[in-house]
């Protein structure tokens, strides 16, 4: 009942709110929404999603992955693909290739950007490769039984292998450029207000989607065969669940999750590069649903906010400061809130 | 045209059409060079109920492990019924064959209800698509409920498994092996933890299910063994030394040596 109010809260400040202060309200007004603001609620929503398809896998399923920053990143880079062809001829070099091809010297496409100018194959990509990645390494992880931490362990080596991948400039990614300079995205200009807030207002309707899918997920029968698999894999075998399978298909749903927020993300904050793969960024992920309240959904959304709203006010008041803090409050957590903000939330 | 005639006979035939429930042939398995199971013979019939002990590390749950699919035999042959292979089986495959298994341990989904613990083990279609739209219907909502009677957890439906005491959980993951409708239930100490009330509860319990189901009990509660046993069988370093009913197994020399003597 609670949840359900704070979600119809949101969603009256995401879709009515914000475009009215942001768009209607003159900016010489007080009551005006800048910019700013919009887009790092935008991007911030789009951590959430991230948060919430971990604690889908974390908090239901007990599966720890430290890697959802590479499925998060594959969405942006194939979104980031897309953008990079709407550029068209107005990049720097007036080319039909990208600048950073022209400036490799290369005189055509690689394979990988096939189809990249149609915004529908972009999203195919967007949707099928972090999917199809973790189904695939899913499978052979699961199945040869590794788990908990040793799953984690392989999921950090996995985001970083794939960072050292895209670090190099002949896998055709920008290599540690990445992609920027983006100016259209559907025809409209990225950066204009309209489609900013088009955009933010994308982000907040699928992350409302994915709070409702995944909260009918884990009220679903196979949401509490998640929970079966967490307390007692064993059990859950012999009662007949072929718990490989059901670690696959969450597993593959979470990371689809993950590249669909990388895609909103992109256009917003204008940039994607491999250093969205690295390790630490998927650790972060953790943080932010150990923050919010393992297994409530509502908390990792809780979490994400709280920790990249305090993230964006320690990096600008004492930006050196920020990963002692960090830090603090993962230890804080862990050892005084073990149940999250949303446990002692719901305690009182 | 006799069968009307000679029923025993009809039932006899009935019985050799359905054979054995569990036949184990020449099993063996090695752990790093440790024979934890040498050579076991072992044929259960159908609605018997077979005790089987022995001392530490004679090879009991490793038999349970064959059995179930969770480790595989070196050598010797695990048939289930009429041909199903059991090691060539998932532990997946083997439960939906219909053989569940109590562990040592009470193995319960700790923070899920008992009701849910209950819905979850139903026998019932349990592929992730049926699973995710799976509803509850009142036939199935009347199953959980009987059964949660015949397990004396009707007061705890909806409390957290993890709550029970330690008893009750050995009842709920009995229940649980119920709601599966298994041809044979593999019980490894079941009553370890359990009062003298619940003990005798659970003798009465197993007794009513024998015939029905096939049970096979591993225990060291004598007393509790003497309470159930008709046919006993007794491991020692990972084979059968001897097997009959239990006042000749008690007299048993080589028995009397290696686990009722010391």
């Amino acid at each position: 009942m609670k949840t359900n109010l704070a979600i119809g809260a949101g969603a009256v400040i995401a879709f009515v709110v914000f475009p009215l202060l942001n768009l209607v309200v003159p900016p010489s007004s007080a009551f005006h929404l800048s910019a700013f603001w919009v887009t790092l609620a935008g991007k911030i929503m789009c951590y959430a999603i991230v948060a919430v398809a971990l604690d889908l896998i974390w908090g239901y399923a007990g599966i720890l992955s430290l890697g959802h920053g590479l499925f998060f990143a594959l969405g942006g880079y194939g979104m980031g693909m897309y953008l990079m062809r709407q550029i068209g001829r107005q990049g720097q070099y007036q080319s039909d290739l990208p600048d950073f091809m022209v400036f490799l010297d290369w005189k055509e496409l690689p394979w990988q950007w096939w189809g990249s100018e149609h915004f529908l194959w972009a999203m195919f990509l967007v949707v099928a490769v972090p999917g199809l990645l973790a189904f695939v390494f899913g499978y052979f992880a699961f199945r040869s039984r590794v788990k908990g931490v040793y799953f984690s362990i392989i999921t950090q080596a996995l985001t970083f292998a794939a960072m050292l991948l895209f670090f190099r400039n002949a896998t055709g990614f920008g290599g540690n450029n990445g992609f920027t300079d983006f100016k259209r995205i559907l025809g409209f200009n990225v950066t204009s207000p309209e489609t900013r807030m088009a955009l933010f207002a994308i982000t907040a309707f699928f992350l409302l989607s994915t709070l409702l899918v995944t909260r009918w997920i884990v009220t679903s029968k196979f949401g509490r065969v998640l929970e079966a698999i967490r307390d007692a894999e064993p059990r859950a075998m012999f009662c007949g669940y072929d718990t490989v399978h059901y670690k696959v298909a969450a597993f593959t749903f979470s990371a689809v999750l993950c590249g669909i927020a990388g895609a909103l993300y992109v256009p917003q904050v204008g940039i994607i590069n491999p250093s969205e793969m690295s390790p630490a960024n998927s650790i972060e992920i953790a943080i932010w649903v150990a923050v919010g309240g393992r297994g409530t959904l509502a908390g990792a959304i809780l979490g994400a906010g709280l920790v990249n709203g305090a993230k964006s006010f320690f990096t600008v008041a004492f930006p050196e400061y920020w990963l002692f803090a960090l830090g603090a409050i993962f230890i804080a957590v862990t050892l005084f809130l073990p149940r999250g903000v949303l446990g002692l939330i719901q305690r009182k | 045209m006799n069968a009307i005639a000679l029923p025993d006979q009809a039932m006899q035939a009935a019985d050799a059409a359905q054979g054995t429930v569990l036949y184990l042939d020449g099993i063996s398995v090695s752990f790093d060079g440790f024979r934890a199971l040498n050579n076991l013979s072992l044929t259960i019939d159908p609605g018997e109920l077979r005790c089987v002990i022995g001392p530490n590390g004679a090879g009991k749950t490793t038999m349970m492990d064959v059995i179930t699919g969770k480790t595989r035999p070196d050598e010797g042959r695990a048939v289930f019924g009429q041909a199903a292979d059991l090691t060539r089986l998932s532990e997946a495959q083997i439960a939906h064959a219909g053989i569940g298994r109590k562990f040592q341990k009470p193995t319960i989904f700790e923070r899920l209800t008992v009701f849910e613990n209950l819905e979850l083990a139903m026998k019932a279609d349990k592929r992730v698509r049926a699973t995710l739209l799976a509803k509850l219907s009142s036939a199935e909502r009347d199953r959980i409920a009987q059964n949660l009677t015949l397990i004396g957890l009707q007061e705890s439906a909806d409390r957290v498994a993890g709550l029970l005491s330690h008893g009750q959980k050995q009842w709920l993951e009995i229940g649980m092996l119920l709601m599966q409708e298994p041809k044979l239930l593999l019980l490894d100490e079941p009553v370890a933890g359990m009062s003298d009330q619940e003990t005798e509860r659970t003798a009465e319990l197993f007794l009513s299910l024998a015939g029905a189901h096939s049970l096979v009990v591993v225990e060291h509660d004598m007393a509790f063994i003497e309470s159930i046993a008709r046919k006993v069988t007794v491991l020692h370093e990972g084979s059968v030394i001897a097997e009959g009913p239990m006042d000749q197994v008690q007299n048993d020399t080589r028995v009397i040596e290696v686990y009722l003597g010391r």
